[in-house]
């Protein structure tokens, strides 16, 4: 099967499980379909570095955190009609989602291109290990600062809302997540096919090759890896919406290593790989999770067998080798 | 604030350093000789943890414990080497953290498994509980500082080992260059095996001694790894002496920002609020060290380009 036919087909489903939830009346599947694409997301934007950058960032939950934290911050102060701050200027807090969103992009992005400018002037396993660092740093930060309910999280009574839908109900707030989801991939795929892309594939391949043409792989590789935070983030926003909840383990390094679990299962740098690796993910933890208590046992050695022998991921292995050079 | 608690606080700080050293030693090492960077090594610090707990109420021997907590991470060590590490050397640095987080789940989840969620309890042997006086008037306890002489014991055991023996000899060879040593008949996959046994038993040995004074429990590994890449990250990756020095570095930074920030932030807040203030900048000293390291030496403290 081609990869082109194979993301159809996934996107064919992630259309007709829901639609087939809401007929089956399976609210709780609906739920967990919009766990899958909000994880998605957070995967697009990790690939963005790490398949199209060659960034492996074991930091990124620092983003999705931030993102969920803008969120839990800005709707707490708006269900207390509490300012955030009144001098010098009036800040309120917002139930409303693009505005949230907005600023959970804006605040990740800016962290993504703190951190990205500090860890990219290494490369390889330092990079790996300050990502990881840095990612942990806003962990603590998070379980210290009492403000926003230190380590035991922050919990908001309604969801937020979004002009013209009901975002309680699973099937609307569903469809939101989506067009989301289906906005990133696009820009994964613009991104890709840009001149700024393939300068990018190229710095991957060769930093020396790149650097002798002309290409500053530096300036490429913030941008990426800031474009890259700002997905993540906004992914972090609907995460904790979907929650109504967040707490300092969104920033934890168990998920920043998940979100590359996803991209990798899926199939690194092709363009649906986190999708399918999420919706896996979302798979095996439901059903391996109903058997067992210890189904990350399994998670792993599944993991490793497909590091260890199926190299290119499920995508890999249905749409044979080739995207990833 | 008493000069007394100062001093103190500096002991807690190379203490938690020499602690952060033995991990972060086997990690450079690993590193060094093979160029895998090793995930699964808090795996190997909390068999380590789990291993002393499980002989020490068995038996009732602090130092059977000890013995115990150093062959199983070792065993552990070699195991996971033979069988998943050594097909690593070759993949890319994503591949290499993947299966060594694929390894992190099986083993923290296997532990779960085996010994259940509750936290084990290791006691600080009689011989080494109760405080001792320190010139100075200092009341510090015996078993933490012999927490500090064990692990500048290991630092000069690694030094001797490195510097002065065939073994030695051959790890640096191996960093330098690996074929060329395979070339001249050393068997090499005998040698990492080696190696990766002895960072494992550094990281099971860290995990007993610091079981005692916390608790055992799944996942209390990877905190201390992550120090442990700060460590290595200031200290320069490869170099044992980063190590040392990357490791005192951060414990002393980390008990002293905790100490001294409250108080400094005090000068021009209010008390309540540069607590809180403090306390969380605190938090996020060691890595903000790390930054001002990145920015000054890309490489490290003691790194070198290779």
């Amino acid at each position: 099967m081609s990869e082109r036919s194979f993301n159809a087909l996934v996107l064919l489903g992630l259309i007709a499980f829901p639609l087939w939830a809401l007929w089956a009346d399976e609210p709780f599947l609906i739920t967990l379909a919009t766990r899958a694409v909000i994880l998605a997301i957070a995967g697009v934007g990790l690939n963005i570095a790490l398949g199209l950058g060659g960034l492996v960032s074991l930091g990124h939950a620092a983003f999705f955190g931030l993102g969920g934290y803008a969120m839990g911050i800005l709707a707490s102060h708006a269900q207390m009609y509490d300012p955030i701050m009144t001098a010098p200027i009036l800040i309120e807090g917002t139930k409303s989602m693009p505005v949230i969103w907005l600023v959970a992009i804006v605040v990740s992005g800016l962290a993504a291109l703190a951190i990205g400018a500090l860890s990219l002037r290494t490369s390889g396993v330092y990079f790996i290990m300050i990502t990881l660092a840095f990612g942990q740093m806003f962990y603590y930060f998070a379980i210290s600062w009492p403000a926003y309910g230190g380590e035991d999280g922050l919990s908001i009574y309604v969801r937020n809302g979004f002009p013209g839908l009901n975002t309680l109900v699973p099937i609307q707030f569903y469809g939101l997540t989506f067009a989301i989801l289906l906005i990133a991939l696009a820009l994964h795929w613009q991104i890709a096919r840009s001149p700024f892309g393939l300068a990018l594939n190229a710095a991957r391949q060769s930093s020396v090759r790149a650097q002798t043409v002309g290409i500053a792989p530096f300036r490429l590789r913030l941008i990426a890896f800031t474009i890259s935070g700002m997905i993540t983030g906004l992914a972090g926003a609907l995460f904790a919406d979907l929650n109504r909840f967040v707490s300092p383990t969104m920033f934890s390094w168990q998920l920043s290593g998940e979100i590359i679990v996803f991209v990798i299962i899926g199939g690194v740098a092709r363009l649906f790989g986190p999708v399918v690796g999420a919706i896996v993910f979302i798979m095996l933890e439901h059903v391996l999770g109903g058997l067992s208590d210890y189904w990350h046992i399994y998670l792993g050695a599944l993991l490793l067998g497909i590091v260890l022998f199926a190299r290119g991921g499920i995508i890999g292995l249905i749409a044979g080798r080739g995207g990833h050079g | 604030m008493s000069l007394i608690l100062l001093a103190e606080q500096v002991l807690n700080g190379l203490q938690f350093g020499v602690m952060l050293f033995l991990m972060a030693a086997g990690l450079t090492l690993v590193f060094g000789v093979m160029g895998l960077i090793n995930l699964a090594h808090g795996s190997l610090y909390m068999i380590g943890a789990f291993a002393a707990a499980a002989v020490a109420g068995a038996t009732g021997s602090f130092l059977l414990a000890l013995v115990a907590a150093l062959a199983a991470a070792a065993a552990a060590g070699a195991l996971v080497e033979r069988f998943v590490i050594r097909r690593l050397y070759d993949r890319d640095h994503l591949d290499q953290v993947l299966a060594t987080f694929a390894l992190i789940l099986i083993f923290s989840e296997g532990t779960r498994w085996v010994f259940g969620s509750f936290p084990l309890y290791l006691n600080i042997p009689a011989w080494l509980s109760g405080p001792v006086m320190l010139p100075g008037g200092i009341q510090y306890p015996m078993y933490r500082l012999a927490l500090i002489g064990v692990g500048l014991a290991v630092a000069l055991g690694l030094y001797l080992l490195i510097n002065h023996t065939r073994l030695g000899v051959r790890i640096r060879a191996g960093a330098a260059d690996r074929e060329m040593i395979a070339a001249l008949g050393v068997d090499i996959s005998r040698l990492y095996t080696v190696v990766f046994a002895l960072g494992a038993a550094l990281a099971g040995l860290a995990g007993a001694l610091v079981g005692a004074i916390q608790s055992v429990q799944v996942g209390m590994g990877e905190p201390v790894l992550i120090l442990a890449f700060v460590v290595i990250v200031i200290g320069g990756i490869g170099s044992i002496k980063g190590a040392l020095v990357g490791a005192l570095l951060v414990g002393v930074t980390d008990t002293m920002g905790g100490l001294l920030l409250p108080p400094l932030f005090a000068l021009f807040m209010e008390p309540s609020a540069a607590a809180t203030a403090g306390s969380a900048l605190a938090s996020m000293g060691i890595y903000l060290l790390m930054a001002a390291v990145l920015v000054w030496r890309p490489l490290g403290l003691f790194g070198v380009r290779t």
